[in-house]
């Protein structure tokens, strides 16, 4: 990714509700959407597409883009088959690299 | 030269470009159409070089044109079958809305007064986005920005390299097409994000 402009401060006050709902999805659906790193995409845009998309909160959004920028990919989500193709579907629109598989 | 994107007070997005600018969005966002839609043939031969680069338009075999195969990755790297199936049901959907998005650009470009052929005057194109709009913009500026990395054969971490390239290079060019436009698509998600 590029890192053309620097991330925001980290926001203290963010609520933490989609902590908890990711730990019930994961133990009902086995399939996970992964966002691979890419040399083109920007770092802002990135975290820009898991906010604008997902409805993830800005700390979050950062949090997976760092996890593809610096680790090369990160699990973005996760559900039943059909909903991660939609969201690799998505994650393809936006020009982002995404696979999915079945969660170990 | 423009200074990209910026939010206005009551939502969306404005820009100024120069003829020149606008002139060069509508021809990149061109391109991609033709690639998308299938309707050029193999890039021409004998050609000034920096528009042979620039004619991204290359075969249209979906995986095999490097270019479609990075707009269109697999989705199962391990299911060949499963790739197939997700490919043969969601290509066709995602290449008709990159082509709307790149024809939205053109759209809004000509909107603005940017006529069919630039004349001798200088003139400008103010353009405004809606919030909506300005996420298709980006979209695009990605799809081009892909387009012109494979064409170029950019790989994570090779800035040094192409830094180097002679200024006679024609590739070198197309980078700075490539750098411009990923500055256009910083301005543009910052003014959109704030």
């Amino acid at each position: 990714m590029l890192a053309v402009s620097a991330p925001s401060p980290v926001e203290l006050d963010e609520p933490q509700i989609d902590e908890q709902s990711d730990e019930l999805t994961a133990f009902n659906t086995p399939w996970v959407t992964i966002v691979w790193n890419d040399p083109v995409n920007l770092m802002s845009y990135v975290t820009f597409v898991f906010q604008n998309y997902f409805g993830y909160a800005k700390k979050k959004a950062e949090k997976l883009m760092l996890e593809v920028h610096n680790d090369g990919k990160s699990v973005v989500a996760s559900g039943s088959r059909e909903e991660m193709e939609r969201d690799v579907q998505a994650m393809h629109d936006y020009g982002l690299w995404a696979t999915m598989e079945k969660q170990d | 030269m423009t200074e990209g994107f910026q939010r206005r007070r009551k939502g969306g997005v404005v820009a100024t470009f120069t003829g020149f600018e606008a002139d060069l969005l509508r021809s990149l966002a061109s391109q991609l159409v033709e690639l998308l839609r299938n309707e050029t043939a193999a890039p021409r031969e004998g050609d000034d070089p920096l528009e042979q680069l620039l004619d991204f338009s290359g075969p249209t075999t979906a995986p095999e044109d490097p270019v479609l195969a990075r707009l269109f990755p697999t989705a199962y790297p391990h299911d060949e079958e499963a790739a197939g199936e997700f490919r043969r049901f969601t290509e066709g959907g995602l290449r008709d809305g990159k082509a709307r998005s790149a024809v939205a650009i053109i759209e809004t470009l000509e909107g603005a007064g940017l006529p069919a052929e630039l004349g001798e005057e200088p003139i400008t194109v103010d353009i405004e986005l809606t919030p909506g709009e300005a996420v298709g913009w980006m979209k695009s500026f990605t799809d081009i920005r892909l387009a012109l990395a494979t064409r170029l054969g950019i790989e994570d971490g090779d800035d040094e390299e192409w830094l180097a390239v002679p200024d006679e290079d024609p590739r070198a060019h197309v980078y700075d097409i490539y750098q411009w436009l990923g500055y256009l698509q910083e301005t543009l998600v910052e003014a959109v994000s704030r």
